[in-house]
């Protein structure tokens, strides 16, 4: 019989979190880009909703006030854009989307951490 | 205890010892009064099981290997369509590594739309990475499933069990019903190396990248392809794991012996035919019958098909003047799936070693056979008559006696046993 740490050896099988399936952020043709004047934690000053967090299927949206996009790995799959009930993000494509974002989501490759662990690498989903 | 049933019974009478925890199976003949008699088993309340009734074959297997997936014993059955409707899911299994046990009951596929037996099902399943295993009896039926959940938990490789529609499955035959309590000796509770929980999550069989990766640990993790280089590393490995089943089942219930091949009369044979299932004991009445007459000739019953026993089969043919192979299969546009594997494995073990027969005591050299023979018997269910068998394997041997040790057989000779054409 093996054991477990034989079977995840022989097995795809990974813990969730960003990152696991590789540098996905590279895969993106649009970008999702957050207007703080819409989303809701932003405008309550406040820990809320979070629903793009929730269904982002690599994890990379941050879970803080405001949400942090992590483009290192994000996909560009946009169902955070499609998810968020304020309408809060918006998809833009990425030759258009050098100006302007700064004031909602921070470049990737200039990007401050977009959580306080981002500088342990890639981390599980919390 | 000892009883006379079917061989559907005997599949059903092992699963229910094995301890199966989840059932999902389709009904579809010949195999359906197996899954009847496992519904019947856990409704009168003597198996604690899940029976899930699903829509379909390829339903029943993604119940199974989420069933499995969350450590429970998983069992499922089928035949021929069935078979082949569940193809996607087969490979999701065995890349998977989960556990499965399936009974395959084998029967002829469609078009034209035939319902009797032969083993085109499950050898067009060869190379899905699961083990197949091939019962001659209803004994090796009810051992067998047996044997296929410890084969299948020790290595994490799904296995199929394949026995004979109707020449097995609805033949009533005289079998021991193995001890529950020697039972629990051989079958350990099933121990999942990981089962899936909602407090610990993970990604399972998510998109595995061509190369490697870093994962989310930090640690590199594999591509597609070291998890299918390590399955087939294991699945090699998995010759000598079902020996050893084997001979823990042998020394526990006292039968059994030899979980690769079957062979019969083969000390002395010139000849040997060789095949798998329920013909390999239909051969050995026409062995008899040629050996009445003079023919030194043998039958080798191929019990484990994947992963294949080419070693064995090379010693086991290794000093004979030539091999017959008869299956009721074909890969379309060649020959036999087994009669291939065969020549490959003499080929690997005898031509590129030299040979390990050398000179015999009557001087000729046997160092390799010098033919292979493949034959097609029984397609869609034509009747094997042993006469038949008798004939062909008569007329193959005279066609090479006094041709040396390189004579071939005749052209002439029927490669489709009972074609009537
Ligand atoms: S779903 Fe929209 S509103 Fe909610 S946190 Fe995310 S961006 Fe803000
Ligand atoms: S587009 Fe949105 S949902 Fe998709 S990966 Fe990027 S952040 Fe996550």
């Amino acid at each position: 019989m093996m054991g477990t740490r034989e079977y995840r050896y022989k097995t795809s099988h990974s813990l969730p979190g960003p990152g696991d399936g590789g540098r996905t952020g590279s895969w993106r043709v649009q970008r999702p880009v957050i207007n703080t004047e819409l989303c809701t934690p932003c405008k309550r000053g406040a820990e809320a909703c979070f629903i793009c967090w929730l269904y982002c299927p690599d994890c990379v949206i941050s879970r803080t006030v405001p949400p942090v996009i992590d483009y290192e790995y994000c996909k560009g799959c946009a169902i955070c854009a499609e998810e968020c009930p304020t309408k809060a993000i918006t998809m833009v494509d990425e030759t258009d989307s050098h100006e302007g974002d700064e004031a909602s989501s921070a470049r990737a490759d200039e990007a401050a951490p977009p959580s306080a662990c981002a500088d342990e690498g890639p981390r599980p989903c919390t | 205890m000892h009883i006379i049933e079917n061989g559907n019974v005997a599949a059903a009478l092992g699963v229910k010892l094995a301890g199966a925890q989840v059932i999902a199976a389709y009904p579809i003949t010949p195999q359906t009064p197996l899954t009847e008699k496992l519904a019947e088993f856990i409704e009168a309340g003597e198996m604690r099981a899940q029976y899930i009734p699903v829509e379909s074959e390829h339903s029943a297997l993604a119940a199974c290997i989420a069933a499995s997936s969350t450590g429970a014993r998983a069992f499922t059955a089928t035949s021929a369509n069935g078979l082949l409707y569940m193809h996607e899911q087969i490979h999701w299994a065995a890349g998977a590594r989960l556990p499965i046990v399936m009974c395959v009951v084998n029967r002829a596929v469609g078009a034209p739309w035939c319902i009797w037996n032969d083993h085109q099902d499950s050898i067009s399943q060869r190379d899905t990475g699961w083990i197949q295993m091939y019962a001659c009896d209803h004994q090796q039926i009810i051992d067998g499933v047996l044997k296929a959940f410890a084969l299948a938990e020790a290595t994490s490789i799904p296995v199929m069990l394949c026995y004979d529609g109707y020449l097995l499955s609805h033949t009533y035959m005289p079998f021991e019903v193995p001890d529950e309590g020697k039972v629990g000796r051989f079958l350990k509770p099933f121990k999942p190396p990981y089962a899936l929980d909602p407090a610990n999550p993970a990604n399972l069989n998510t998109v595995t990248l061509p190369d490697v990766r870093m994962d989310v640990l930090g640690e590199m993790a594999h591509g597609y392809m070291e998890i299918r280089y390590l399955l087939q590393e294991d699945l090699r490995a998995a010759l000598s794991v079902g020996q050893e089943i084997e001979d823990e089942f042998a020394s526990i219930f006292g039968r059994g012996g030899n979980a690769l091949v079957e062979p019969y009369r083969c000390d002395d044979a010139d000849y040997v035919v060789v095949g798998m299932g329920s013909l390999t004991y239909q051969l050995r009445d026409v062995v008899e019958a040629l050996r009445d007459e003079g023919h030194k000739i043998g039958v080798l019953g191929i019990r484990l098909y994947r992963p294949f026993p080419d070693q064995a089969v090379a010693e086991a043919l290794g000093a004979v003047r030539g091999v017959f192979v008869i299956e009721k299969a074909l890969s379309y546009g060649y020959e036999g799936a087994l009669c291939s594997d065969l020549k490959a494995a003499l080929y690997e073990h005898l031509v590129k070693g030299g040979g390990n027969g050398g000179p015999a005591e009557d001087g000729r050299d046997r160092g390799q056979p010098a033919f292979v023979k493949g034959l097609v018997a029984g397609i869609g269910g034509r009747d094997i008559r042993t006469l038949d068998l008798t004939d062909a394997l008569r007329a193959g041997m005279a066609a090479t006696a006094g041709g040396g040790a390189k004579g071939a057989p005749a052209e002439e000779r029927p490669d489709w046993i009972g074609i009537k054409l």
